[in-house]
């Protein structure tokens, strides 16, 4: 292979970052709706909020403007915050119910 | 393909497997790990495709912060490992399974399969100076109101977290 196609100023096409957006968010969503433990739903939703990052920044490079890469960082703060406060949900349950099985969770099973 | 479209789909690579590691391990710890090795490749990810800024802060913010903080929750609630057997495991994981690849076969047939030619993606990069000043001009207020949010997360946290009594 020539030099000059090897170092061509050009990556991939936009639909390749989509398709690997898509499949690490149903990854995520897989693992959101699989396990049954809080800590590992909560981490399927930040793999899913991950997801949706690289769609925005390869959709910035596709448009050559900066507002996708901005959404990514408002991104970033929501999955901080609800990281901090999911977080802190899991402790409260685990406190008051001794479990952190999601399906252990039937206080109001009659 | 060239060497950018080379190591492109290499961190493709190592995101999805260490992702797919990550979502199916019984053990916290391990899943946590893996899930750093995940973010440490979409950091590097960002970087190709012209964020290096982002690319710093996926590996503060996501590898670092938000990772720690899940290690410490696992380390404080010794999290006895599941005592379900594998024939549950694979019966919960058997409709989400079917359903996300469903679900990613048919994005990628309409994402992969359009009419003319594909738009490939060039090479350029917005230095962290250009990045801040359009952040700052263009969406202060937002900047302010996610400040907000990250000042009620923390007061939430704080209260969710005191002890009873």
């Amino acid at each position: 292979m020539p030099l000059e196609i090897l170092l061509m100023n050009t990556i991939v096409p936009y639909s390749h970052v989509l398709v690997l957006a898509a499949a690490v968010f149903f990854l995520g969503a897989a693992c959101a709706a699989a396990r049954r433990n809080l800590v590992m739903i909560l981490i399927g939703v930040e793999v899913m909020l991950n997801a949706a990052g690289v769609a925005l920044v390869g959709a910035s490079l596709r448009w050559q403007h900066l507002d996708g890469q901005a959404l990514v960082i408002f991104i970033m703060c929501v999955a901080a915050a609800e990281v901090a406060v999911g977080l802190a949900l899991i402790i409260y349950s685990q406190r008051r119910t001794g479990t952190l099985d999601a399906d252990r969770y039937n206080l109001m099973k009659g | 393909m060239n060497l950018y479209g080379v190591i492109f789909y290499l961190l493709a690579f190592i995101i999805l497997a260490s992702t797919a590691m990550a979502v199916t391990r019984r053990n916290l710890m391990h899943a946590i790990v893996y899930l750093v090795f995940s973010f440490f490749g979409t950091a590097l990810l960002f970087y190709l495709l012209g964020a290096p800024f982002l690319a710093v802060l996926e590996v503060i913010i996501y590898a670092g912060a938000i990772m720690v903080l899940f290690l410490f929750i696992v380390m404080m609630l010794e999290i006895n490992p599941a005592e379900e057997p594998v024939s549950s495991y694979l019966r919960r994981w058997l409709p989400a399974a079917v359903l996300g690849a469903l679900s990613l076969a048919a994005a990628s047939s309409l994402l992969l399969f359009k009419a003319g030619p594909p738009l490939v993606l060039p090479l350029s990069a917005a230095s962290p100076l250009e990045f801040g000043r359009f952040l700052f001009q263009r969406y202060w207020f937002s900047v302010e109101i996610v400040s907000f949010l990250l000042f009620v997360a923390l007061v939430g946290a704080l209260y969710l977290g005191r002890r009873e009594g």
